[in-house]
């Protein structure tokens, strides 16, 4: 609130509550100022998202109004780097907006969060090259809205093998993709897609392309009619990309997918998993003192699941605060590498297995535990919570977070996870 | 040694080209060796030429041609062979 409303609302009232007024614009002013404005930002957007979370869900629609907020509010550039005209907030800053968002609408907050992803796999490995750095430039003026397309017809969701292929010719390049899911491909400024180096490279040496919406044609092939995630409107498509050199990253996919997508897309993926639960499990709180409120002297029977649950939602808080301390520290250790330009090529792995094994992990605990969670929560709110539209409601909740276990497959998850453990000499069982 | 690195290549690496027809020098990861297949790769080099790789050595270098395994293999072995 600025000085001229503050004169406009004192002037407005009787004397006599002119006193009240002025406390309760002092007590506006704390408490903004305790917040720091992102995360005030991120609140306002919350809201807009929470107003059309049903309608986004009941139509299978693209969040539009909570990404228009978004774009007005600046968040789509958090992460950017100030130096590169973002804001400059951290992972774990950024955790907490999808954790916002996601208590509000899970669709928006999933669409931020790979979203993010893909901004990170642009700013840590293509910051140096100038056609990277004036396409960030318009992601930060113009508040573009980034998406990938890593799976592949014939291959399914294994992102680390490609079918198609790059064809350079005299610098400029083609590629054509028929991807089942691009989510919110139809909404989305750029699109970065994963494929084989060359026409003759193997299907693992991948590289990733950052193609603007000018250099692409989509066709759409199939919809997204989905138990949940419904605003993902994570639709199939035909992709054809066209443009110059510089528009791939020089790094091979497979040191981007470990360096940059693989740590921010899990941490983020979870707060959202985690900002689900914790809306799911405060609306079975509020049934729950309802119900206690009604019959003073005894607890409900479902008392104990309510300390179950929020007993389970701690520890998955905790549980993502571990991983995004292991995130950055791997992530500073990069850029100290890269400054003393040490070679990739020569890094003990030691340090990539322990933190892909400590992703995959996280990834899977978060993605069961929230579906637990939150059908203990169901249990609590009986009825109430099985109904649509209650303010106890968690049928939604439920429905999105059953395709947490599903984004990149747990079965996958848990023998890559496997795999590496096999590399690993010492246990995996972190700092003591 | 060699012949031995190139019969583990195709038991455990699923490249995508016989291991026979590479050269010593050739790229592996260019003949489609993935991160998962290196874990493989490196259990079998231990088991058979009886070593344990450090973590130091354990980079994408080692992994990079039959020749860099071979050395690998070779300064272990010497090193054991000293204690």
């Amino acid at each position: 609130m600025n000085a001229s409303t503050d004169v406009a609302v004192l002037a407005a009232v009787k004397a006599e509550d002119a006193a009240v007024v002025a406390a309760q614009i002092v007590e506006d002013v704390r408490q903004a100022s305790a917040e720091p404005t992102w995360l005030a930002a991120t609140r306002r957007v919350a809201q807009v998202a929470a107003l059309h979370a049903a309608a986004v869900d009941r139509d299978a629609r693209f969040p539009v109004e909570a990404f228009e907020a978004m774009r007005r509010e600046r968040l789509l550039s958090a992460m950017i780097p100030a130096t590169l005209g973002g804001a400059g907030l951290t992972l774990a800053e950024v955790a907490r907006i999808c954790e916002t968002l996601a208590r509000a609408c899970s669709s928006t907050a999933m669409v931020y969060a790979m979203h993010q992803s893909q901004v990170a796999c642009i700013v840590d490995q293509g910051h140096a090259i100038p056609w990277q750095r004036e396409m960030i430039a318009r992601l930060v003026d113009e508040q573009w809205l980034l998406a990938s397309a890593t799976s592949e017809e014939t291959i399914g969701g294994n992102m680390r093998t490609s079918a198609c292929a790059v064809e350079l010719v005299d610098g400029a390049f083609r590629i054509e993709k028929l991807a089942p899911t691009i989510s919110y491909g139809e909404h989305a400024d750029c699109i970065l897609v994963t494929a084989r180096r060359s026409p003759e490279a193997s299907a693992s040496d991948q590289v990733l392309i950052v193609a603007p919406r000018d250099s692409l044609v989509l066709e759409k092939r199939g919809g997204w009619d989905s138990l949940g995630m419904r605003g993902t409107c994570s639709e199939s498509f035909r992709l054809v990309a066209e443009g110059r050199a510089e528009q791939i990253l020089p790094v091979p996919f497979a040191q981007i997918a470990d360096q940059s997508m693989l740590p921010v897309s899990h941490t983020l993926w979870a707060s959202v998993w985690i900002g689900i639960t914790a809306d799911a499990v405060s609306r079975a709180h509020q049934f729950f003192r309802a119900q206690a409120r009604g019959k003073p002297g005894a607890l409900p029977p479902s008392a104990g699941r309510l300390a179950d649950a929020v007993a389970q939602l701690r520890m998955m808080q905790a549980r993502l605060k571990v991983a995004l301390d292991a995130a950055t520290e791997a992530s500073s250790e990069r850029i100290a590498r890269d400054a003393q330009e040490a070679c990739d090529f020569d890094t003990p792995l030691g340090a990539s297995l322990s933190l892909a094994s400590d992703m995959n992990t996280l990834k899977l605990s978060i993605s069961s535990t929230a579906l637990q969670v939150v059908q203990e929560t169901l249990m609590i709110c009986g009825m109430a919570g099985y109904k649509n539209n209650t303010d106890y409601s968690v049928g939604r909740h439920l429905r999105d977070l059953f395709s947490a276990p599903l984004m990149i497959s747990n079965d996958r998850i848990q023998l890559n996870t496997a795999n590496l453990l096999l590399a690993q000499r010492t246990p995996a069982t972190g700092r003591i | 040694m060699k012949s031995a690195l190139r019969r583990i290549l195709t038991e455990s690496a699923r490249l995508d080209v016989p291991a026979d027809s590479l050269a010593d020098d050739a790229d592996l990861y260019a003949a489609g060796l993935s991160s998962l297949a290196t874990v493989h790769l490196m259990l079998a080099v231990e088991d058979e030429f009886n070593i344990e790789i450090p973590d130091r050595m354990l980079t994408r270098r080692l992994f990079s041609s039959i020749d860099s395994l071979a050395a690998a293999v070779t300064e272990l072995q010497l090193a054991q062979a000293a204690a």
